[in-house]
């Protein structure tokens, strides 16, 4: 018997009851295109999560004060404070710290002749766009006599510079910033969406500035964001500031932290966790699909090896062996669930390739790796072999005089 | 040496209580070449004879030998290889594949004797012609009349160059204009050198043949050779 002799059995087969086919296979399409579409969206998510964090380097790191050691039975509620005073501490105590700035944020209209435009505001110092690695375009960042004097000056991102139409020539142009007059002195580099956040939307004034805009209270509540020396240090970097910080805010031994300190690889590592486990429950949730399309493959098949009981006699009286029809039945099944797999990878990757259409920003095209699409494919294969031995089994041990009396 | 030697072939089937000799001690040899009618009643045996000898089945006791295999020992894989080889099926109810181009079914034994397709093709459309459908090898079963639907499936049995032509009431679906040709079929086949053998109750049909055995209850009761085909009325 000639192998391949058998695909052009299985196809003709389905192909004359396609209707039932696509049916049976509905499970394994929808499974295997859950599994594209997830993998899809999760690769790019994680893309371009990693392509941010790797942008602000390994060695940058995050001070937040940490609002969750305040509560507990029987603690005296204090009030948490984390204060630029820390942040200038940590600079000139904490050796392997290169730059560091405070920020505070907050919302806040923001104006220029008859064009108002909501946006999100950040108190920073001139050490922002090293930080964040985020260079200005045209104009200038915040120098240290601009801090000094608490100038009411602005760096805008570009798109504040199109929702306000402050032209092609911004710097110098005076806006309000909420009810804080203000100078624009630069513009942000161009970049796009980060995790939801459109990093164009976004006003930076100087942080002293910034108080007298929401207030001396928000300078209890900043955060610090910093880059160590080189990312060899930075978990000794963290335990320096840790320790200093204790000292600071006269933490007991026996007392949690009122902050946290997060490094670059912690940040990406604990994204990657979430998506992690949302890939586990699609993922089991696609088991059992790809079950319950295993079991309509059986179902189908062993209706096919009833209704085909004559063509198997016919078959075996002409010379056809157990084995023959075992394989021809089996192939049947294995490219009936392939058949699904294919249809399911391909409107997986329609989904992806819809999602990442629609989300705004530098998402990625669709991107399937291959082992996300072998993954599909011998999954498929497997079912199919699983849930089509024992139809096939019934077909080749049929007896030949029997099957060929079958009306 | 014949070609098929049966000796002393029970066959017994379990049914329950009931203990039914299909077959009961029968001796039958044909030789290659000859063109035999087996006959009877129905319940005398007849189509069990003809799943043994068509290795579709095997004796309870006794021996058979087909062109010098002792076949009564043969697993399941040796019988299918021997069906393929030895013998070629013709049906009373034409048993082709629904819905498949009547090239493909006379392809069929050859898929199953690993021939390549090119091969394949070209012996299938030979033994098409040679049963006069050589102009319908693309029409499905259900496009051909009930004679045609025949002399696809006999070019099927054909197809392998089997040593035997193994018929089980090839007419008993034809009328009876149709069931003549047929059976000139067989006749112009067995002159080309075929061993033909005819499973039939109709004396009609059975006249055709050079040799004509008689079934009772699992025997032979009667095996008559005559000299020369006699006339069809």
């Amino acid at each position: 018997m000639i192998f391949s002799e058998n695909f052009r059995i299985a196809f003709r087969a389905l192909w004359a009851n396609k209707m039932r086919s696509v049916l049976t296979t509905l499970g394994i399409i929808i499974g295997v295109a859950a599994v594209i579409a997830v993998v899809s969206i999760v690769q790019g998510l994680q893309h371009v999560i990693n392509q941010q964090f790797q942008g602000v380097g390994a060695t940058y790191m995050m001070v937040l004060p940490n609002q969750q050691s305040q509560q507990g039975p029987g603690v005296v509620a204090k009030q948490v404070k984390l204060t630029w005073e820390d942040g200038q501490a940590i600079r000139e105590q904490v050796p392997g710290v290169r730059l560091i700035t405070p920020v505070v944020l907050g919302p806040e209209t923001v104006k220029y002749r008859q064009r108002q435009h909501d946006t999100l505001v950040l108190g920073v110092n001139g050490d922002w766009p090293d930080v964040s690695n985020h260079a200005v375009d045209r104009g200038r960042f915040f120098s240290a006599i601009d801090l000094a004097h608490r100038r009411k000056v602005a760096v805008v991102g570009e798109e504040v510079v199109q929702e306000l139409r402050l032209g092609a020539n911004p710097v110098g142009k005076e806006i309000y910033v909420g009810s804080l007059p203000a100078t624009v002195i630069g513009v942000m580099e161009e970049r796009g969406q980060f995790i939801g956040q459109n990093i164009d939307d976004l006003v930076f004034i100087p942080f002293d500035t910034s108080l007298q805009l929401f207030g001396r209270r928000a300078a209890d509540q900043v955060q610090l964001r910093l880059q160590a020396r080189d990312a060899t240090v930075t978990e000794q970097v963290r335990d320096s500031i840790a320790r200093l910080l204790r000292q600071r805010h006269r933490i007991g031994p026996d007392d949690e932290d009122d902050f946290q300190v997060l490094l670059q690889d912690e940040i990406v590592r604990s994204v990657n966790s979430i998506l992690g486990s949302v890939t586990a429950v699609v993922a089991a949730v696609v088991g059992v699909a790809l079950l319950v399309g295993g079991i309509g493959i059986m179902n189908i098949m062993l209706v096919s090896v009833t209704e085909r009981t004559r063509e198997i006699g016919i078959r075996k009286s002409v010379g056809a062996r157990r084995q023959d029809i075992l394989v021809q039945f089996l192939i049947e099944a294995v490219t009936l669930s392939l058949v699904g797999g294919a249809l399911g990878v391909s409107i997986g990757y329609g989904i992806g390739a819809l999602v990442a259409g629609i989300l705004p920003g530098d998402w990625p095209a669709a991107f399937v790796p291959l082992w996300a699409i072998a993954l599909a494919f011998g999954f498929s294969a497997l079912v199919g072999i699983f849930f089509g031995i024992y139809p096939a089994g019934k077909a080749a041990q049929l007896d030949p005089i029997e099957a060929l009396r079958y009306e | 040496m014949p070609l098929i030697e049966i000796r002393d072939v029970h066959k017994v089937y379990d049914m329950g209580a009931e203990r039914v000799r299909a077959l009961d001690g029968l001796d039958l040899e044909i030789e290659e070449g000859d063109y035999v009618a087996i006959m009877g009643a129905s319940g005398s045996g007849k189509s069990t004879l003809m799943n043994v000898i068509g290795c579709l089945d095997r004796p309870s006791s006794g021996s058979y030998v087909l062109n010098g295999t002792s076949v009564a020992e043969l697993g399941d894989s040796e019988l299918a290889a021997i069906r393929n080889r030895e013998i070629g099926f013709v049906f009373q109810t034409f048993n082709l594949l629904p819905r498949t181009s009547a090239l493909h079914n006379v392809e069929l034994p050859l898929i199953y004797a690993g021939v390549a397709r090119r091969e394949r093709r070209q012996r299938a459309s030979e033994a098409l012609a040679r049963v006069g459908l050589a102009d319908r090898s693309h029409h499905q079963p259900n496009e051909l009349s009930g004679g045609q639907r025949q002399r696809v499936a006999i070019a099927r049995a054909l197809v392998n160059d089997p040593s035997i032509l193994l018929a089980d009431e090839p007419t008993g679906n034809l009328d009876s204009v149709t069931s003549q040709e047929i059976i000139e079929l067989f006749d112009a086949l067995h002159d080309g050198g075929n061993t033909v053998i005819l499973v039939t109750h109709e004396s009609d049909i059975a006249r055709h043949s050079r040799r004509q055995v008689m079934l009772r209850d699992g025997r032979v009761v009667e095996d008559v050779a005559p000299a020369a085909r006699e006339e069809p009325r």
